[in-house]
């Protein structure tokens, strides 16, 4: 176990919880200005897969299929938006987990009727192949050291949109109080569709990213979905900060407990059991975290509107 | 008590309907619609179980699937026991009784309930969705690659359980007894509604700060609750175990949950039948859709969403009109 | 004497001219597989190679498709329906081992025939085995225990093998190391899982010579992706199951050199494979995977027993199946005292087709008549 394999782990931690802040920031942004929980936030990462791979499919560029797949997502954001999520903020939690729950199931069958079964080929630009020399001995793909840059510059992009512009302090507004900024005269509907197509934006944005290291198939939004829940929840729903933590420490938590669990249980454990065992526990890992953060913070480890 | 309004015309209908629908099956010799009859029934009391926590109580939970598969595993892993007179942890001695396996899987239900509502109570609204959903992920991920049990594989009950000297594997008996035990369940749920306990628990939904100023503490009663809801979808999930001869990780899975919240509000959150309005048409769809197209859960989904956009109050709700007391 | 030979003629023109013989007419079959949701084009596959098997028989055999979404409860529900409700003489179809447990075992004690045309699990070659249980596909340990034996005989000293963490997941390993014997390192992943950056880093840091893994699914495509990106240099092995033509299709040039191992290869050269992958080709627009071989396969195994016995006479019907007297697009095929069968596994290396795309190529065999390791156990 020498010191560069540590870093490298850390790295692809990183690397997980950055996108996983790309998803989880839509989720937790949507919930904090609109009240809103989205099921279907999985299903727009989904979207934004399938339509980058065959936007990259037809043209043969990379590039415009992930610009396609963020903007695709955006707009189909913004379509559900119009037609049936604003239906659902005066409503309480219950409606809205049965409405997304449904538009789960229109997506991925939807998806499946139009795309085919079969999974589909999306592949690395040329130019992001291939792996860099790191200072500690580490050397890392290019493309994953990229997903981290885009993670930072999301992060750094959300970050001045909320606190620096015209937006963002309707944004922050919402957040505290939904009918005064309505009576101040904002177009609230406006401000809503917009908040989601971001939301959406980000979530085609991650799924078209990480289309490349994944299966580009039916259902590959539900594992991300439920991870950027335990994302927002950990880091206290609503608040951005929270999620980029959360997203981390997630993402940092799963991947070393994937690793480094069946070694250290191999020190008490003979080598089959310490295997099973200790992955066993791994995949329980992130829920684990989740309950004993909220056992000790009930609202998470950033409270929005505290 | 009071004369009989619409909802409870509707209510009564329905279970006329429930109990006749699989007598005449089993006069025209179609077991398959009898067996039919009692998924329903035994997801409706899953609902049920659901609904008191979720529709009484206002605690949403998206975990009650991790219950629902502890009753299963309790009827699976006596059941395996039995079959081949080993130890569960080498001391206690398997049973193919319904009524242990019944028992033993409430209390296992609520025990787990107990631990999990003491955290997850604490928190309110989307955080207690989500911790709820962390435990069953949890227990979820544990019985997918825990082996001595099968894994995701499941368990086989190769003989279905018995209940005193009842013939269990004739379709109608076991119908009987899951129908008796979904009265039973609708039954305790209408008693603990009527009661001072139900009063407090409508108030801690509806306002829990002047509950507690009224001197009642407000987090005993969710927790009871809670456990309470838990027990009943757990004897749900022991049946659904008999019902199917098996047990597997996919009655725990997060996907289970939703679909029990969806039959929750399809039917009408917090109606006392509702539940089993809508296990009936869930079960309905899921089976006959599915007969048409291969893409039958497209249209489930659209079917749910209009459902959730223009019949508020779930199908109940469409029928009666609103509740007297909202 | 002259009497019996024109009686045996027409037992066998009978037995050629299939819509004479009444158990088509008469035979319904169920079949339950996964059409919808993640890895439905295993199902579909399935079902397309076994219907094109029916449909060039020409026999009005009818044929009932239901979609079990993948979930074993709807499973368990849709044999009910089959059973009770169609009242079918056969049923098929099933792709996944749990849902196989789910609903198999209950089935065959009742007395219906299934044929397994994917899953595999060992319960069900062993202990829980059963006369009317047929498996047409493999062992679910078959493809690894054969790999298992490739690799070693190829000399390879230090495989690093990773395998998802559920049941078939162990049985791959134990499957590969009762064959290879002890290996560098192993990995359990979580079942689903969608980023491996973790694991290759390990196996990149280890010691290792190769890697074998068994990652069905979507989990395949991605660590295949990852893996090619990580750039790690050792060769890939594993089971057909990461490498089908329809994952192929997915993964790219990643898996450029990977060898699998199989049953089947559609340029396997004997003439029901070359006329069975024509006709998938000109009917389907697409090239068949080794699941609609198995599906192709199936069907035709049926249909060679429905053309001596019908279902209702089980004990002929069953002899009638075990005898396996059909064309197999795997070349020879024969059942086991278990039901399952004993077959060569081949190795199939990953090329780059004609058109640039990565594609199958079959390159040897990888272990010759493999029997699966639970027959001892089935007392039949």
């Amino acid at each position: 176990m020498n010191i560069a394999l540590v870093l490298e782990q850390l790295l692809n931690g990183v690397q997980l919880g950055v996108m996983l802040f790309t998803m989880a920031s839509g989720l937790t942004l949507v919930f904090g200005v609109m009240g809103l929980i989205n099921l279907s936030h999985g299903s727009l990462y989904m979207m934004g897969a399938f339509i980058c791979a065959y936007v990259a499919g037809i043209t043969g560029s990379f590039w415009i299929g992930l610009l396609a797949g963020a903007l695709g997502a955006g707009v189909m954001g913004a379509i559900i938006e119009l037609v049936v999520i604003r239906r659902l903020y005066d409503r309480d939690h219950l409606d809205q987990v049965l409405a997304t729950f449904a538009l789960i199931l229109i997506f991925s069958e939807g998806t499946s009727w139009i795309f085919g079964a079969s999974p589909l080929w999306l592949d690395m630009p040329d130019l992001l192949s291939g792996s860099v020399s790191l200072p500690g001995g580490v050397t890392y793909p290019l493309y994953r050291l990229m997903i981290i840059g885009v993670g930072i510059v999301i992060a750094i992009g959300l970050y001045l949109l909320i606190s620096r512009t015209r937006i963002g302090m309707r944004i922050r507004a919402g957040e505290n109080d939904r009918e005064m900024i309505g009576a101040l005269g904002v177009n609230i509907s406006a401000l809503y569709t917009f908040v989601f197509a971001v939301g959406a934006v980000l979530a085609g944005l991650a799924g078209s990213l990480l289309g490349v290291l994944q299966s580009v198939q039916v259902g590959m939004g539900e594992p991300m979905l439920i991870l950027a829940f335990v994302v927002i929840v950990i880091g206290g729903i609503g608040s951005i900060k929270g999620a980029l933590v959360g997203a981390l420490l997630v993402g940092v938590v799963d991947t070393l407990g994937r690793i480094f669990l069946p070694g250290l249980f191999s020190l008490v454990l003979d080598n089959a059991d310490a295997t099973s065992v200790g992955s066993a526990l791994a995949s329980m890992l992130i829920y684990l975290l989740m309950a004993v953060v909220l056992a000790v913070k009930p609202k998470g480890l950033f409270p929005a509107n505290a | 008590m009071r004369k009989l309004t619409r909802e409870s015309w509707i209510n009564s209908s329905l279970v006329l309907l429930l109990a006749l629908a699989p007598l005449c099956a089993s006069l025209l010799d179609e077991p398959y619609y009898v067996n039919l009859a009692s998924r329903v029934v035994i997801i409706a009391m899953a609902a049920v179980g659901l609904n008191l926590a979720l529709g009484f109580g206002g605690l949403i939970s998206f975990g009650h699937a991790a219950f629902f598969g502890l009753g299963g595993y309790v009827a699976g892993v006596a059941a395996y026991h039995a079959f081949d007179g080993s130890y569960f942890i080498g001391v206690i001695p398997g049973s193919d009784q319904m009524p242990v396996i019944w028992l033993v899987a409430v209390l296992v239900a609520g025990l787990a309930a107990t631990f999990i509502g003491v955290i997850s109570l604490r928190t309110q609204g989307v955080y207690f969705i989500m911790i709820t959903l962390a435990f069953a992920q949890m227990i979820y991920y544990f019985a997918i690659s825990f082996p001595t049990y099968g894994g995701e594989d499941g368990l086989s009950i190769y003989v279905r359980n018995s209940l005193f000297s009842l013939d269990t594997s004739d379709p109608l008996i076991f119908f009987g007894i899951c129908f008796f035990s979904l009265m039973l369940s609708i039954f305790v749920t209408r008693r603990i509604m009527g009661s001072r306990f139900g009063a407090a628990l409508t108030m801690a939904r509806l306002n829990d700060i002047r509950l507690a100023t009224s001197g009642v503490e407000p987090f005993p009663i969710r927790l009871t609750t809670f456990v309470l809801s838990a027990m009943i979808t757990s004897g749900a999930g022991a049946l659904f175990a008999d019902l199917n001869g098996f047990v597997s990780p996919s009655m725990l899975s997060w996907h289970h949950s939703g679909e029990l919240m969806v039959i929750v509000i399809l039917g009408g959150v917090g109606r006392l039948f509702g539940p089993v309005a809508g296990a009936v048409v869930f079960v309905l769809l899921e089976t006959f859709i599915g007969g048409f197209t291969q893409h039958w859960q497209f249209f489930l989904g659209l079917i749910l969403l209009s459902v959730v956009l223009f019949a508020n109050g779930g199908l109940i709700g469409l029928l009666a009109g609103r509740p007297r007391h909202d | 004497m002259k009497k019996f030979v024109s009686a045996g003629a027409f037992a066998l023109m009978a037995a050629t001219s299939m819509t004479a013989l009444p158990a088509f007419a008469e035979t319904k079959v169920g079949m339950i597989t996964t059409l919808s949701g993640g890895g439905s084009h295993l199902g579909i596959d399935v079902r397309d190679g076994f219907m094109l098997a029916i449909e060039q028989s020409k026999s009005d055999v009818e044929v009932i498709i239901r979609d079990d979404a993948r979930k074993p409860e709807l499973a368990k529900s849709l044999a009910n329906e089959m059973l009770q409700k169609e009242k079918v003489d056969i049923l098929t179809g099933i792709i996944w081992s749990n849902l196989a447990m789910a609903v198999i075992p209950e089935v065959v004690r009742g007395g219906t025939v299934y044929l397994s045309p994917n899953a595999g699990p060992s319960a069900l070659a062993g202990k829980l085995c059963n006369e009317n249980y047929f498996n047409v596909a493999w062992q679910n340990n078959n493809l690894h225990e054969a790999m298992g034996a490739y690799m070693k005989k190829e000399g390879l000293k230090a495989p690093f093998i990773v395998a998802p963490n559920y049941p078939a997941g162990v049985d791959a390993l134990t499957g590969f190391k009762s064959y290879f014997g002890e290996v560098e390192g192993e990995l359990f992943t979580k079942l689903g899982q969608t980023d491996y950056a973790a694991e290759i880093a390990q196996i990149k840091a280890s010691k290792a010579d190769s890697v074998f893994f068994f990652l069905p699914g979507g989990m395949g495509i991605s660590f295949m992706k990852q893996y090619g990106g990580a750039e790690v240099g050792l060769p890939v092995f594993g089971p057909a199951f990461s490498f089908d033509e329809v994952i192929l299709g997915a993964v790219g040039d990643a898996a450029i050199g990977v060898k699998n191992t199989s049953q089947w290869a559609y340029d396997m050269d004997n003439a029901a494979n070359v006329a069975f992958v024509k006709s998938f080709k000109e009917k389907y627009g697409r090239t068949p995977t080794l699941y609609a071989s198995q599906g192709f396969d199936t069907a035709n195994l049926m249909l060679s027993a429905l053309a001596k016995a019908a279902p209702s006479d089980a004990e002929a019907f069953r002899a009638a199946m075990k005898a396996a007297e059909f064309e197999s697009v795997r070349g020879a095929f024969k059942f086991g005292s278990n039901n399952h069968p004993i077959q060569n596994i081949y190795i199939r290396e990953v090329v780059a087709g004609a058109d640039g795309k990565p594609t199958n190529k079959l390159a040897g065999i990888a272990i010759e008549n493999l029997q699966d390791a639970y027959v001892s156990e089935c007392k039949m």
